[in-house]
């Protein structure tokens, strides 16, 4: 199905929102605003946008440690995520979960994650309850190269072919995790081809291209729709920082990073396609990135201005009853 | 004598092991780095640089960087270590224990038990513990007590430099499986750290402050907080014993009847959360066998029953305060 030029336009709001929340996160936490640990997403937009943009609010993703992108490219509140890392009272889990803890369970965001691999079988059980009731919804997990080595990982992908559940196993290659590359983690090289081995469908694409994970995805989530079983996806991307903010990344080659940016920005490429195409025209992008700018701008000074959580919150929702 | 730091005592302490015994070997996610990748060996070395250099002396057959699968590597060290090797294996954030329990209790902890005594199984685990680093409720806890509790580990928690160099080198050596908790805000601490060798025991406790006016006994981070309220009080005429475990299994009993049969007062300090501490371990030693010495109620200061908070307005409470500590022996001795 072509998309529509509203559909095209939201999904460069989306890359461009990601991108502006994750260089604004990176630019206050150097300042000292942002408590904690910090993955920035940054660099890998299309991935996310491309993947979320077939869901509704009632399917559900389960993320990772980087985890902003994809509660951005899910719906989740853009002021309520900033406050939510800047560990205020306001934020989307009351400043309790912070940067790898944002969730926001209404939106079908069942977490970032600190548990590297921890998605996946949160999600193939999201995908359970949505076969058990007979919803037609599916999830989704994304886990880095680093993540699918996970035991978790290779367990998730056998459950969901034994009982062909409606999931999407993302698998976002860029290359490293921490500090080693995935040319040495993932012995075989071949993420998506491990996923076959299970037993599903496996699709390779450029995740630099939003277009390309798109369409990967339209296939996935028919088969999930029309009760097909799972399906993987490895989207290789790349990382435009390092593992955490303020990492010196001494396993880059020379000059890798500068190359990374200038060649291999998603966003760029798109925004060429679509002008290139004739899709959408400059002053259109143009003016979705300045009312980005000023979103992102509100949500910084409203989460400084927001308090911090009360004494009284420390021993809240331990259990339902306090 | 040369000042180190923890990170430094613990960097020299696995070299020269390393140097002394081919068999050790270290085992972990990103212990060397740069594997696979077109930047320099050695990108990494550990989370916090401990391991730092040591892929350089020791090369990658004895530097194992691993990709992210906890069950498996520390399953493996498990293995190596009843079959030749004497492994120090790294799990990182000590939270990460969920994702390889079974290895490290069903596995690693019983096998001299249940194979009739036939084998040892000299396997160090390192890991991270602690909060303070805004590290959030999957990178925080203090779980010493769970791994305390099984039968079959030993569990050490250095509060200092000296110590940890002294521990470690007892740990690598012990033909039992240890698990060797740094608590990540101790890191750039120092003291004297003397370069001859020299090995703790295990279940042997520290008073890194006497008195005999009140007991305060603590283990790791906490034991800096107690001795800066031991040294609040001693301005004003009271002191106190301040003990560090250094080990919470085996648990130096003998040290803590002592000074609580002297003092009649115990305040505990842990940073876990309190049910089934070390707090409730040590207070039920106590009011089993020194019942008849105290003069007041145990008291214990620990972490309340929740997960770690991110926010920093919690989570600052959520870990013993000096405060906290000073108000319970405050409280104790007037009791
Ligand atoms: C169980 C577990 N092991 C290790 C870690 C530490 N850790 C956090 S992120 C990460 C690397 C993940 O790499 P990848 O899956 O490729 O994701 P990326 O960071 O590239 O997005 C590691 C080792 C963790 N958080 N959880
Ligand atoms: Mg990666």
């Amino acid at each position: 199905m072509a998309l529509q030029e509203t559909q095209i336009l939201e999904a460069y709001r989306t890359m461009r929102t990601i991108r502006e929340f994750e260089e604004r996160v990176t630019a206050e936490f150097e300042k000292g605003g942002i408590p904690g640990f910090v993955h920035v997403y940054d660099g890998q937009e299309a991935v996310a946008t491309g993947a979320c943009m077939h869901l509704t609010k009632d399917d559900y993703v389960g993320s990772t440690h980087r985890g902003h992108g994809h509660c951005i490219a899910k719906g989740c509140d853009i002021k309520g995520m900033m406050a939510e890392i800047m560990g205020r009272a306001t934020g989307l889990c009351r400043g309790k979960g912070g940067s790898m803890h944002i969730a926001d369970i209404d939106q079908g965001m069942l977490g970032a994650n600190a548990i590297v691999g921890g998605a996946p079988p949160l999600a193939i059980g999201a995908a359970l309850s949505a076969k058990t009731l007979g919803t037609k919804n599916l999830s989704l997990s994304f886990t880095g190269d680093g993540g699918s080595n996970q035991g978790t990982v290779f367990e998730s992908m056998n459950l969901a072919v034994v009982l062909q559940l409606p999931t999407i196993f993302m698998y976002e290659n860029n290359g490293y995790g921490e500090h080693t590359g995935a040319a040495y983690a993932v012995g075989c090289g071949d993420i998506a081809g491990r996923a076959e081995a299970f037993g599903m469908p496996a699709l390779r694409v450029d995740g630099l291209d939003f277009f390309a994970v798109y369409e990967a995805m339209q296939e996935a989530v028919d088969r999930a729709r029309s009760g097909g079983g799972p399906t993987a996806i490895e989207a290789s991307a790349v990382r435009f920082n390092g593992h955490f903010i303020g990492d010196p990344q001494l396993y880059r080659g020379e000059g890798e990073l500068d190359r990374l940016r200038r060649d291999s920005d998603c966003l760029k490429i798109f925004s060429k396609r679509v002008i290139g195409d004739k899709l959408l025209k400059k002053s259109q992008l143009n003016a979705i990135d300045r009312e980005v700018a000023v979103l992102i701008d509100s949500a910084v000074e409203e989460g400084f201005a927001a308090p911090f959580p009360a004494e009284s919150e420390l021993l809240t929702d331990v259990y339902s009853n306090y | 004598m040369p000042i180190k730091t923890i990170r430094q005592a613990i960097n020299d302490t696995l070299r020269s092991e390393m140097r002394r015994d081919s068999t050790v070997v270290i085992i972990g996610e990103d212990v060397a780095g740069g594997a696979g990748s077109d930047g320099i060996d050695d990108a990494a070395g550990g989370v916090f640089g401990v391991t730092k250099g040591l892929v350089g002396e020791f090369g990658r057959e004895r530097v194992i960087d691993t990709p992210i699968s906890e069950a498996g590597f520390i399953g493996m060290a498990a293995g190596a270590a009843c079959t030749g090797l004497r492994p120090v294996v790294e799990l990182m954030f000590f939270d990460f224990i969920g994702v390889c329990f079974d290895q490290i209790y069903n596995q690693m902890a019983k096998f001299r038990y249940m194979f009739g005594g036939k084998t040892d199984t000299p396997i160090v685990v390192r890991a991270m513990v602690g909060a303070g680093l805004r590290a959030a409720a999957q990178h925080s806890n203090m779980l010493h007590p769970l791994v305390a509790s099984i039968p079959g580990l030993k569990v050490v928690m250095p509060s200092n430099a000296y110590d940890a160099k002294g521990l470690l080198l007892t740990a690598i050596r012990d033909n039992d499986p240890v698990i060797f908790l740094e608590h990540k805000t101790l890191y750039d601490t120092s003291c004297e750290v003397p370069d001859e060798e020299y090995l703790i025991p295990f279940g042997q406790a520290a008073f890194t402050r006497e008195g005999s006016d009140i007991t305060i006994v603590s283990m790791s981070s906490m034991v800096l907080r107690c001795n800066e309220v031991a040294d609040k009080l001693a301005a004003e005429g009271i002191y106190a014993d301040v003990i560090d475990l250094r080990t919470v299994s085996p648990i130096d009993e003998g040290a803590v009847l002592e000074s609580v049969e002297v003092s009649g007062r115990l305040v505990i300090v842990d940073e876990a959360n309190e049910r089934c501490s070390m707090a409730s371990e040590i207070s039920s030693i106590v009011a089993e066998k020194a019942f008849h010495s105290l003069r007041a109620p145990i008291a214990k200061v620990a972490a309340p029953h929740s997960p770690v908070p991110f926010s920093p307005s919690l989570e600052d409470i959520y870990v013993p305060t000096a405060a906290r500590i000073e108000d319970a022996v405050r409280a104790t001795l007037e009791a």
